[in-house]
């Protein structure tokens, strides 16, 4: 008799996808077959059990910006959202640039119990773009990606430094590729959307040119490299081309981008501001075709939490970002289609392999974590609520495909669907 | 029409209706007693976020022509940014008891919000760079005054488009009312894509104006752009101020136009704002008329425009 | 709809109220005539040029639109407002307001105050085509083509060939088309 077992679905297991029963006990996953017994039942008929969902791209703004989203409502989303690991954007209040908060985000997210939360670094002192942050002390406290996201980082010598002490060590540098000249006053894609409503534009070649020239670091530097949430088919061409050439590189986008475009910006609704921009039609096929032939590594939400009254503003005084964690999986699976082996592959083992996680993103084996989602592929649901402290996202109200019945950490149920 | 928040879109029919309004506006404007009771009893608030007295003043004036009472917000620069969000200084306004809202703000889509937030009409003042219907008919109603019609007629543009609510206000009802709209300025002030725009574009003003019936001259916004958007005002001059040179070449009876405040000697020559084929101030004066018949439209019962 | 007059007897009541208004205010001097639109306007076209056939000389007749001036505005669907245009100056003059048809008053109550925010006429007189009944304001007119009792219920329906393609007045229980 096993502490639970999830019985009838399609298993993701070592050796290829196959019908049989999980059983766990004592957290890990303790036996792999058919007709297992638990003291608590899982029904997965008709769905996916696989790794649960590794999210590289979350802002849980603890500590310092609470009123948006702290720890536990952020992990409590991911669980929700089919997650069992996030990376936490360095972007907090102070900025992730030293052990000590890195521990302080870890450990909470540890005794909360929702999720394994692995922080991400900054690269630079406050994000300033001018001093290496604690890079080795924060090495030391397993953090393995790199970034100053919320800006780019402009200046290419302190870039390059920066590469060359992170390669040494193996972590990965992730850009968030957004040139900050040309996006100035930027608050949407330029183009026609943007000269209609009179807003200043973003051009795409804002992200290209940090792109190319990151590429041409990398090329000097070796490190592992990282391009966050890519939003235009030229930034794709150019990673494609770049893996080609053999460099270490991979590239993620988020659900928002997958599923919206600049047309959505005419409503000036607030929740469709984000960095980078929803980019044209265009764009936005690339990125879907990248995401169904691996161009794009992986989806990563970018989920961006912000309160209302910091949204109800107009669009070009509002803050960037939307919630993505409880329906990234919906979108992916909107996007990749039945391919159970992609879909987990986008979003569990290639971020959990990129970001150097241990003991997520692993098909299933026995004798290993129990950290799984149960993914029901074809349900069709409307999300109105969320577990996050806020609520921007235009996905609120909108129907969509897949859902995710129940999520574990260590054997725990962190989620189950109508509980 | 529940709501003024753009010319785009607006059928020819709702322009026309409220132009033919505007007329029998400005008429009540020449009486002795310029004031009818039409909305006896209503409050009008101006919310202008962003500081125009003319403009707020033209709305105040309309208002009160028609016996509406009126109200004006307008927020300290500091108490904008931080502290309380627009959507509660908006309906902390509503709450004292507002039937119809004039919104001006830097910010493009801001009177769609209120729109959203409250179940009264709203009037865009002017957001962003993006629209300023009224403006728009104020200037339909001068040039219609002055040429019968806009049918067929050519409309010159001018100036920084790629930043101006007036231009994109003007070029879509310009067009709907059957005007052929160019839109003239130096490459950085035209906006990048305009190919859904009912217009064609130009970077040559001499090229185009000789044909001309209407020189639309728009306020150099130096203020505006973050940067360097052409060498210098002497140089812009040069190339599209409407200089006293320029207006000698263009058709006998061509206007010129400008939504002020003018620059003298920079986007229009100094004299020739005072020439009688410059209808500016007529522009002015037709503003409180445009509006009186907007607001007359928004409260003045079921409407049907 | 059950006609009433056709449109013979509208000339005839017409070029009796013409009479009528020369007899009363001994000629046309310092008479201005204003009609009301939609209909009383065609009304006051038609008394002018029967009041110039009379006098023998050139008669014009105005308009005042009282779009702005109404009670009701929130409570009726909004008509369109129609032309104001006032021939000359009013002060110390007679002036003959003409409507098609005078049913609470709460028209010529508008009229009477858009004329004061005009001028101050020695007197305003008052012409219609058809009085109905009904008035909810002590209103009266000086002028009457016909005298029709009706209930509240009916719709009294005065046409003109100029806006409606044929003369004459209909009583019904729903309005003409």
């Amino acid at each position: 008799m096993f502490d639970i077992v999830i019985s009838g679905g399609s298993v993701l297991t070592r050796t290829g996808i196959e019908q049989i029963d999980v059983g766990i006990a004592d957290g890990f996953i303790a036996a792999l077959g058919s007709g297992l017994e638990g003291s608590e039942m899982i029904d997965a008929s008709g769905a996916w059990v696989g790794p649960g969902l590794v999210d590289l791209h979350t802002h849980l703004r603890e500590p310092g910006e609470e009123w948006k989203e702290d720890i536990a409502t952020g992990t409590a989303a991911a669980a929700a959202g089919g997650y069992t690991a996030v990376v936490a954007m360095p972007n907090t209040v102070p900025a992730i640039d030293n052990a000590q908060i890195a521990f302080y985000v870890s450990e909470r997210a540890r005794r909360i119990g929702y999720a394994d939360v692995f922080p991400a670094g900054a690269i630079t002192m406050g994000r300033l773009g001018e001093h290496m942050a604690h890079i080795d002390e924060l090495w030391d406290a397993g953090v393995r990606i790199f970034t100053d996201d919320g800006t780019s980082l402009d200046n290419a010598a302190v870039l390059r430094l920066a590469m060359d002490y992170i390669a040494n060590l193996g972590g990965v540098v992730a850009q968030h590729a957004v040139d900050s000249t040309l996006s100035a006053h930027g608050c949407m894609h330029e183009g026609t959307v943007s000269s209609r409503l009179g807003m200043y534009g973003i051009p795409s070649e804002a992200e290209e040119i940090v792109i190319a020239r990151d590429l041409a670091l990398v090329r000097l530097t070796g490190v592992r490299y990282h391009v966050q949430h890519v939003s235009t088919a030229r930034g794709v061409e150019l990673v494609a081309a770049a893996k080609a050439d053999g460099l270490p590189v991979t590239c993620e986008v988020t659900p928002h981008h997958l599923t919206f475009d600049h047309n959505d910006v005419e409503t000036t609704d607030p929740d469709f501001k984000m960095m980078p921009p929803l980019r044209s039609e265009t764009d936005r096929e690339a990125l879907r075709e990248g995401v169904r032939d691996g161009v794009i590594d992986i989806v990563a939400t970018d989920h961006a939490p912000h309160a209302a009254r910091e949204k109800e503003v107009p669009f070009e005084h509002a803050p960037n970002g939307v919630t993505g964690l409880e329906w990234a999986a919906s979108v992916a699976v909107e996007t990749i289609g039945d391919d159970m082996a992609r879909f987990f592959e986008a979003l569990s083992m290639t971020p959990a392999s990129i970001g150097q996680i241990p003991a997520h993103g692993l098909a299933l084996a026995a004798d290993q974590p129990a950290h799984l989602v149960v993914f029901d592929p074809v349900a069709e649901w409307t999300p109105e609520t969320t577990r996050s402290r806020s609520r921007n996202a235009p996905y609120l109200g909108t129907q969509r495909t897949g859902s995710v019945r129940a999520t574990l950490l260590s054997g725990k149920i962190t989620y189950e669907a109508g509980s | 029409m529940n709501h003024l928040l753009t010319t785009e879109g607006l059928e020819r029919e709702t322009l026309e209706n409220l132009l033919t309004d505007a007329d029998e506006f400005a008429e009540v404007l020449t009486r002795p007693i310029p004031k009818v009771p039409a909305l006896r009893g209503k409050t009008v608030a101006t919310m202008f976020f962003e500081p125009s007295t003319r403009t707020r003043m033209s709305f105040e004036k309309a208002a009160k022509a028609l016996s509406a009472d009126t109200m004006s917000f307008s927020p300290g620069t500091s108490s904008l940014s931080k502290g309380e969000s627009l959507k509660d200084t908006a309906l902390t306004v509503h709450a004292m008891g507002v039937d119809l809202m004039v919104v001006r703000h830097g910010a493009t889509g801001t009177p769609w919000r209120l729109a959203e937030w409250l179940d009264i009409p709203i009037v865009n003042g002017g957001d962003g760079a993006h629209q300023h219907p009224t403006q728009a008919l104020l200037d339909c109603l001068t040039i219609k005054q002055r040429f019968g019609s806009l049918d067929g007629l050519e409309i010159a543009i001018v100036g920084d488009i790629k930043h101006s609510r007036v231009a994109r206000s003007d070029m879509f009802a310009m067009a709907t009312l059957g005007a052929n709209v160019t839109l003239v300025a130096p490459p950085t002030l035209l906006p990048v894509d305009t190919t859904r725009w009912p217009a064609a574009t130009s970077t040559d003003l001499d090229a185009v104006m000789e044909k001309m019936d209407v020189v639309y001259l728009l306020r150099v916004q130096t203020e505006r752009g973050g940067g360097s958007v052409f060498p210098s005002l002497p140089e812009y001059t040069n190339r599209y101020g409407m200089t006293s040179a320029r207006f000698a070449r263009l058709k006998p009876d061509a206007v010129v136009m400008h939504p002020g405040p003018m620059n003298r000697g920079v986007e229009i020559g100094h004299d020739v704002a005072d020439y009688e084929r410059a209808l500016v101030l007529q522009q002015v004066t037709n503003g409180v008329a445009a509006r009186m018949a907007v607001l007359f439209a928004l409260l003045g019962g079921d409407s049907d425009v | 709809m059950r006609q009433v007059m056709d449109g013979d007897d509208l000339t005839r009541v017409t070029r009796r109220i013409a009479h009528e208004i020369v007899e009363r205010n001994h000629g046309l001097d310092a008479t201005v005539l204003l009609g009301i639109p939609t209909r009383g306007r065609p009304f006051a076209d038609r008394l002018a040029s029967a009041l110039s056939e009379i006098e023998g000389k050139a008669v014009i007749a105005g308009s005042l639109d009282i779009g702005m001036y109404r009670d009701d505005i929130d409570t009726r669907p909004r008509t369109r407002i129609g032309p104001t245009d006032i021939p000359e100056d009013l002060d110390g003059k007679t002036v003959v307001l003409a409507d098609d048809v005078l049913f609470t008053g709460r028209t010529i109550r508008a009229a009477l105050d858009a004329l004061a925010d005009l001028g101050r006429p020695a007197a305003v007189q008052l012409a219609v085509v058809v009085d109905r009944g009904h008035r909810e304001l002590p209103i009266r007119a000086d002028y009457v083509g016909k005298n029709i009792p009706t209930s509240l219920e009916e719709h009294v329906s005065v046409r003109f060939r100029e806006i409606d393609g044929d003369d004459g007045v209909w009583i019904g229980k729903e309005a003409a088309s």
